[in-house]
């Protein structure tokens, strides 16, 4: 009896051992927890009345933007191709199959919507923009050692995003920041320019960087010259004359005021900025002043945030021109002017640009109001291919969808995700995230980081495609891995080929294959001797189209 | 039809004959051995002769010292003073010029290399330094700049199968095309003692080529349906990067790359380690075609401990710069080759009570040979005794020269024309440089 008792002690105790290390390896290969599934609470994801008068403001001036400049409108893209924009431009990643077959679950009309209105509150969502904005607030670099905390900033702004912040409250945050890098990561906007010289935040380079990230504006010629070649336009908005060097130095002006203060970190003091102009022999004093509408300038309070106030007044029209013209950016992964961050003072932006600033202004600030505008809009929607002759100015006027390279963060994502059947996000595995994070930055650090310069269309580079048709990550992610890998599963469990090539371009280019590709792909696994290898090839095939590395 | 041998006749319409045969060429040429290049002709006359074509284009390797080597340790030593530490001076080759006693073979061979020790910038951050050495403008928040490497491959046009800007062992900043595009970004590899990265197929030949037959003739077809007129040529570049990445993978150039056929004792002579190896190859590499080859040496950041770290460095520097010199020289190369060696900035002259030195962008030294500079020459010069006023840092220096100036220098000797302007992205013109050369150095 005691030796009976024993064994069940004995097999007991190894039984609860085995549980756990069943449940360990589970909770690290797959992720037991369970997923808050966020499309599901989403409801239709319909527009209210208000927000609909809104988009039809918008569609009012696409349509006579078109029919203005003689050009025909493609149709609208499907609803998976508008996801995947979406997703791409959202999330920095393509869709997964289990998002695509969950939004298949809904009517078809629904599923832009709520795909939309889950991104918005997917955490990916706010990681992935955190980052895209500390890039055109601080850049890439990692800056300043000790006083400057880049990846505290990002989760600042994350926590922005998560929040819903409205844009004006951001900036005046931003603008106004006080306290020490790490206990007020918002004040690494300012830290990130410290000068070893002197100690102190950088007003010049915070006077350039004011311009062009708030007010959409590029003086940074004006630090050292007049404007001789008339290229910017100040002051009065209805008469702008030539740019000053004063101008930016007025501008500089306003963050002399920041001071860091040993252990109180940056706080506010007076302005003290001098400064010797060109042809002057000496240094003046020169006070705070705006480049243009100075009657929206408080006459009280400190420097810095009088100059908030003025760039988030509900009247400072320029300044929402330049926070919409960055949201559209973001979104088309391109800009809708020449340049995102130069929208001239005296000329008109798009007018579609123009519309929405207006709304953007009406929502108070609502950046998700603005997405939700831009996205839904028949610019985002129409495809990108058409029966018609393509051309660059049907582009420009977003009557085809703009064609745009990814950046190397979402071929990375892209690769990465079709790896996998289920989304890669926060309730994904430990080591999924784990494995995500490091091949991101393996690859991303061998494919070419272009910095803060987010919207330039670059030429792909001989390295780039080494990368992709020999790397590691897009072997080790198509490769014969029955836990992990999406092509391993596919294999196991696809009961056809047609199947099987289905599954493969719903993973890797978020679309099902054409009637010929389904022919072409289907004689392949017929004829190989290995399926496993065949559905293996379809998988780089695909992940080396221009398909994937393009936005379409 | 595919190279494979398997037909796949539900879908003739999507092949492409004369891709099929372009891509057999691109993949089977070079590994077939029987095709050689001209550059690697030239390779392998170089190997044999010991002297290079010398109507070669002008190239440049750049030694980069990565963190900040100190001024006081390497190339501008004060010995004996309160800023000198615990370094000692010795005589070099060329008359009159003394250096720290880390360097004893770079001494050797000093008469083929110029000093300049009176660099300043006013940069005295990591990343903003190598910016703004590495273009010779100070970082700006709407434009990136081009690197040397990427300047000089813009200026003349490619006839190599490899890359002509080649980083080796890259670090933090690797030299990027700027506003002239990535097409001009350095090519990176680690240690020559390795293999390329991502050159070599994972696949059997037959299996690759037919991932390249559904890639090209069915998914790219596919894809251009009903899009831009001209899609490939005046947007995505994506199969024409495709073909040059598969013409680099088969190209006999890439032998260049691989120093292990060299000597053992050429190999222990440039040193045992990465830096070492990188130098060497950065001397093949040139023969095969590259413009501009960077090898990255660090280990300088010396913020404590500062004698014992850069000496450390030295130990590697020493023998690969020496035998980069003397093998250039050996080869009638240096006629055609400007080699720049030296880092972001340099360190204080005051050493902390760690026993380190800080950052020190007032007054630091570069190398430069080759290429028309003047041999054993020194320009500028630093205090032994400095003031330190950091309202007029530059006070201690004589003959100051700005990074733009330097920049001006090197793009001068290299034949490019420093105050061109270019056309930019920004939709400005920009002159490639906007310092004056030395021409005390340039007059040989």
């Amino acid at each position: 009896m005691p030796r009976m008792k024993t064994i069940v002690n004995a097999i007991v105790r190894w039984g609860w051992l085995t549980l756990l290390v069943l449940f360990a390896f589970g909770y690290l290969a797959a992720g037991l927890s369970e997923p808050q599934n966020e499309l599901q609470n989403q409801g239709s994801g319909q527009l209210s009345d208000a927000s609909l008068k809104d988009l039809n403001h918008v569609e009012t001036i696409l349509a006579k933007t078109w029919e203005n400049q003689g050009l025909e409108r493609t149709e609208y893209a499907d609803w998976l191709t508008v996801c995947r924009r979406m997703s791409l431009a959202m999330v920095g990643s393509g869709l997964s199959v289990e998002e695509i077959r969950f939004l298949e679950s809904l009517p078809e009309d629904q599923r832009e919507s709520v795909h939309l209105e889950s991104l918005l509150l997917d955490s990916r969502f706010h990681h992935y923009w955190s980052e895209r904005w500390s890039r055109f607030l601080v850049g890439a670099d990692e800056g300043p050692f000790l006083v400057y905390r880049r990846r505290r900033f990002r989760i600042w702004l994350y926590e922005q995003f998560a929040s819903d912040r409205r844009y004006d409250e951001i900036v005046r945050r931003l603008v106004n920041a006080e306290g020490l890098w790490t206990d007020r990561p918002e004040v690494n906007f300012l830290t990130v320019t410290f000068d070893s010289n002197d100690g102190q935040p950088d007003p010049v380079r915070l006077a350039a960087r004011t311009s062009r990230a708030f007010l959409g504006l590029r003086i940074d010629c004006l630090q050292c010259h007049d404007d001789f070649l008339g290229n910017v336009s100040l002051g009065d908005i209805e008469s702008p004359r030539e740019g000053l060097q004063s101008d930016f130095h007025q501008l500089a002006a306003f963050f002399s005021a920041a001071k860091t203060n040993g252990f109180q970190g940056v706080q506010e003091s007076e302005a003290d900025y001098r400064y010797q102009y060109l042809d002057s022999d000496e240094d003046v004093d020169v006070e705070p002043a705006v480049p243009y509408s100075p009657e929206l300038l408080p006459d009280e309070g400190s420097s810095r945030s009088r100059l908030a106030a003025w760039i988030t007044h509900p009247e400072n029209r320029q300044a929402a021109r330049a926070a919409v013209s960055h949201v559209w950016a973001l979104l088309f992964g391109r800009s809708a002017t020449e340049s995102v961050d130069n929208l001239p003072l005296d000329q008109s932006a798009p007018e579609v640009i123009e519309a929405l600033a207006d709304e953007f202004i009406a929502s108070e600030f609502d950046l998700r109001h603005l997405i939700r505008l831009i996205v839904k809009s028949s610019a985002f929607r129409v495809s990108s291919r058409a029966v018609f002759l393509v051309t660059d100015e049907h582009e420009k006027a977003n009557a085809v969808f703009p064609l745009t390279r990814l950046r190397p963060e979402q071929v990375a994502a892209c690769v990465i995700q079709s790896s996998r059947i289920k989304t890669i996000d926060r309730d994904s595995s430990f080591v999924t995230q784990l494995q995500k994070f490091g091949s991101t930055n393996d690859f991303v650090k061998r494919y070419g980081d272009i910095g803060e310069d987010e919207f330039t269309n670059e030429s792909v580079t001989i390295t780039q495609r080494l990368v992709m048709l020999n790397g590691n990550m897009l072997k080790e992610s198509i490769s014969d891995n029955p836990i992990m890998n999406a092509s391993s599963h596919i294999d196991l469990f696809a009961p056809t080929d047609d199947l099987a090539i289905e599954m493969a371009y719903l993973s890797v280019l978020n679309r099902r294959p054409s009637e010929s590709e389904r022919v072409h792909f289907g004689e392949r696994i017929s004829n190989a001797e290995f399926r496993r290898q065949a559905i293996e090839d379809i998988f780089w095939v695909l992940l080396n189209s221009t398909e994937l590395a393009w936005n379409h | 039809m595919n190279l494979s041998g398997k037909a796949s006749a539900a879908t003739p319409s999507l092949c492409d004959y004369a891709a099929h045969f372009s891509r057999r060429t691109l993949l089977g040429a070079g590994a077939s051995g029987l095709m050689m290049s001209q550059i690697a002709h030239a390779l392998a006359m170089a190997d044999e002769k010991g002297v290079t074509d010398p109507k070669r284009p002008l190239s440049v390797i750049l030694l980069w010292l990565e963190g900040g080597p100190s001024q006081l340790e390497t190339f501008d030593p004060h010995p004996g003073t309160a800023i000198g530490g615990d370094v000692k001076a010795i005589p070099t080759s060329a008359r009159n010029i003394q250096i720290a006693d880390t360097l004893p073979r770079v001494a050797e061979q000093m008469h083929l290399a110029s000093l300049v020790r009176s660099v300043t910038s006013k940069e005295g951050d990591h990343q903003r330094a190598v910016y703004n050495i590495k273009t010779g403008y100070r970082p700006a928040t709407t434009i990136v700049h081009p690197s040397i490497g990427a300047a000089l491959c813009h200026s003349s046009p490619s006839l190599s199968d490899i890359p002509r800007h080649i980083s080796i062992v890259p670090g933090g900043s690797p030299g990027r095309g700027g506003y002239l595009g990535a097409a001009f970004d350095a090519f990176k590899i680690g240690d020559p003692a390795g293999k390329v990265p991502d050159i070599r197929r994972r696949v059997d030949e037959d299996r690759y080529e037919r991932r390249l037959d559904d890639l090209y003739d069915v998914v790219e077809s596919e894809f251009r349906r009903g899009r831009l007129a001209n899609l490939e040529k005046e947007r995505t570049l994506h199969t024409t990067a495709t073909d040059a990445a598969l013409k680099m993978m088969s190209s006999d150039q890439l032998d260049a790359f691989d120093v292990s056929s060299e000597p053992k004792d050429v190999l222990s002579r440039f040193g045992d380690h990465a830096f070492g190896r990188g130098c060497l190859a950065a001397t093949r590499l040139l023969d095969a075609g590259a413009r501009c080859v960077e090898v990255t040496l660090s280990g300088w950041d010396s913020h404590i401990n500062n004698h014992s770290l850069q000496s450390s460095a030295c130990e590697k520097l020493d023998p690969a710069l020496a035998s980069l010199l003397e093998r250039l020289k050996e080869r009638d190369m240096l006629e055609t080759t400007l080699v720049v060696c030296g880092g972001e900035f340099g360190r204080t002259p005051s050493i902390n009570p760690g026993g380190g030195r800080d950052h020190w962008p007032h007054g630091f030294s570069t190398l430069l040979a080759g290429c028309g500079i003047r041999g054993g020459a020194v320009y500028g010069g630093t205090s032994p005794d400095p003031r330190l006023d950091s309202s007029k840092p530059t006070d201690d220096i004589t003959n100051v020269v700005a990074v733009a100036d330097l920049h001006a220098t090197i793009l001068s000797a290299l034949g490019v024309p420093y105050d061109e302007e270019l056309y930019t992205n920004v939709g400005r013109p920009i002159f490639r440089s906007e310092g004056k050369p030395i021409d005390a150095l340039l007059s040989s």
